[in-house]
């Protein structure tokens, strides 16, 4: 699933258009970034209410297919400039985190 | 072939860290090297630098790229860490409230480093500064 599917599919705001020919392989929540660099795989989903630049860096440094904002959290300036230069998809819901992850999880192979 | 690479990492400005490991990241995209190995050291190098802007005021850079091998070297002239062996442990951190707020201080930043290289090497002396060489070893696969 590209990560324009993925967001049809669960109806998120697009904040930065990026790359969304991206293939999502899967997906990551947290919002401690060096926890989420650590973790998370290339090519994941990730969920979290960290909207910073730092947050952006993460995705360009662990190679994640997208961002996605839950309980409809801010994106700051900086960070959506960054995103748009590095290609970042960056998604948003009002939705909790909690929830975009189970809803992520029935769009993707088990 | 070898490419010596230099950076100053500003202190105390989360905005511009991770310009250095972000560069290394498209150099390395360019030099062809396997994705793998690329998000190992570009997550390794930015850890080092987002340790050197919060707690040593910033610092240097010294990358070396070689066809099998890449070497950072992390130079700062911060307070030195008290107690490697601890700083090593997951989840274990000295960062600051405002840092935290940031989504730093999670204590993974040291750990992450040695997870993802092959070496790392660290000198530390209080009051004078910390050197930190790492390696990241491009293996079959």
């Amino acid at each position: 699933m590209t990560v324009a599917e993925l967001q049809a599919a669960l109806s998120l705001e697009v904040l930065v258009e990026g790359d969304m020919t991206r293939e999502v392989s899967g997906g990551y929540c947290g919002d401690l970034l060096s926890w989420v660099m650590g973790r998370a795989r290339s090519g994941d989903a990730w969920i979290t209410v960290m909207g910073n630049v730092n947050a952006i860096a993460v995705c360009v440094l662990a190679d994640t297919a997208c961002l996605i904002l839950s309980d409809a959290s801010p994106l700051d300036d900086a960070a959506r400039a960054r995103a748009q230069a590095e290609e970042i998809p960056v998604l948003r819901s009002d939705k909790n985190t909690y929830t975009l992850a189970v809803e992520l999880s029935r769009l993707l192979p088990s | 072939m070898s490419i010596q690479l230099h950076y100053v990492v500003p202190g105390d400005d989360f905005t511009r860290a991770g310009e250095a490991s972000g560069a290394v990241k498209t150099t390395l995209k360019q030099l062809g090297f396997r994705p793998d190995v690329i998000r190992r050291v570009a997550i390794a190098m930015y850890e080092g630098e987002i340790n050197m802007v919060i707690h040593a005021g910033g610092g240097e850079a010294d990358v070396e790229i070689l066809p099998d091998c890449v070497t950072i070297l992390l130079t700062d002239h911060g307070p030195g860490i008290p107690d490697v062996e601890q700083a090593m442990q997951e989840g274990f951190s000295t960062a600051p409230e405002n840092v935290r707020n940031l989504g730093f201080g999670a204590g993974m930043g040291l750990p992450n480093i040695k997870k993802y290289t092959d070496t790392l090497d660290i000198e530390t002396e209080i009051g004078v500064g910390t050197r930190m060489r790492m390696t990241v070893r491009v293996t079959e696969g």
